[in-house]
């Protein structure tokens, strides 16, 4: 349960760009989370609302993409998606695997209200 | 209107930067560090103690435990022979980050240590993401656990470079078997380097040494 720690991230990182910026109000933070982050976005969601309370961002929204697992087989090169988190190439069976995607926890972009 | 800003930031960037100023004072000083993870009770401290005991005469090593409650292990590890050993208290949180190990960084004396380890605070899940600036994650499970944990918790045990299998003079007292633990972690990670131990009666303990003076000894001649 590590997802308030996460939101409290996610917040004073949105509140410092609003303080650079000068945005006064956030419509939505959108989030792109790997799935090899084990991160629950009910519960980042859950940890977030309860945090932006009495903040510049009490009313904001925050989306979550998941982004799926992807890897690129180092012995034939080629590309696949990481079916439950088994990293082994469906081609040529090998297990040298460099992880491509899934392994985000990014702040992809802000809706700023003008 | 609703403008749409990108800003394309990393959500733990602020603990990615304290991460790579450790891995840099690491590097600098020929340290090599690990970061050792595992499930509550599957055995790091015992495992340290070990390497305390066995390796304390030739190299200096220094040694953070974490927990969430007591300073148990740090004492462990005094007790085994750690002549420099800081505990880190979280008072709850569930995982070590970059800056609590900075702040106990002051109390070490970086030109006199060879290994830096990294106790975290047993958990298997939220450890995963937070970048301690070690050069390895080592995840520890032991034959008393499920064969299956590889599975389960594949964010560790990808992110991890080496898989030590802890208490195997217990194998066959439960339904464990060490050849499905190292096929399941070989199916999340083909890299991972696996160590045998039993901290109980010390077999298969000399090999994990052996790997760790490697290591220390590769890092040293980066300098």
């Amino acid at each position: 349960m590590h997802e308030l720690s996460i939101a409290s991230q996610v917040l004073h990182t949105v509140l410092n760009e609003c303080d650079q910026k000068g945005y006064s109000k956030v419509v939505t933070v959108a989030l792109q989370i790997g799935a090899l982050t084990d991160i629950v976005p009910s519960a980042l969601t859950f940890g977030f609302d309860i945090l932006k309370k009495d903040t510049l961002l009490h009313n904001t929204e925050l989306t979550i993409e998941q982004v799926p697992v992807t890897g690129k087989c180092n012995c034939c090169n080629k590309q696949f998606k990481v079916k439950e988190f088994v990293f082994v190439c469906p081609y040529c069976q090998a297990v040298d695997i460099t992880l491509e995607k899934g392994d985000e926890l990014d702040i992809a972009y802000l809706e700023i209200d003008e | 209107m609703t403008e749409k800003v990108t800003i394309e930031k990393k959500v733990l960037s602020e603990n990615d930067k304290i991460a790579a100023s450790l891995r840099e004072q690491f590097k600098q000083k020929g340290i090599f560090a690990i970061n050792l993870v595992s499930s509550p009770g599957s055995g790091k401290t015992s495992l340290l103690e070990k390497t305390i005991s066995k390796l304390q005469a030739d190299y200096k090593i220094a040694l953070v435990a974490g927990d969430v409650q007591t300073e148990n292990d740090a004492n462990r590890l005094i007790k085994a022979g750690g002549e420099m050993v800081r505990p880190i208290v979280t008072g709850g949180a569930c995982h070590l980050d970059a800056n609590m190990v900075n702040n106990v960084i002051s109390n070490f004396d970086l030109d006199n240590i060879d290994l830096f380890v990294i106790e975290n605070v047993g958990n298997l899940v939220c450890p995963s993401s937070y970048d301690l600036g070690e050069d390895m994650k080592v995840v520890l499970i032991s034959t008393t656990e499920g064969d299956d944990k590889p599975l389960k918790y594949p964010g560790m045990f990808r992110r991890s470079s080496v898989m030590v299998v802890n208490k195997t003079d217990l194998l066959g007292f439960s339904d464990f078997e060490l050849s499905k633990v190292k096929e399941n972690a070989r199916q999340i990670n083909g890299q991972l380097t696996v160590f045998e131990t039993s901290c109980k009666t010390g077999e298969g303990v000399d090999k994990w040494l052996e790997w760790l003076k490697q290591q220390i000894a590769a890092k040293r001649n980066m300098l």
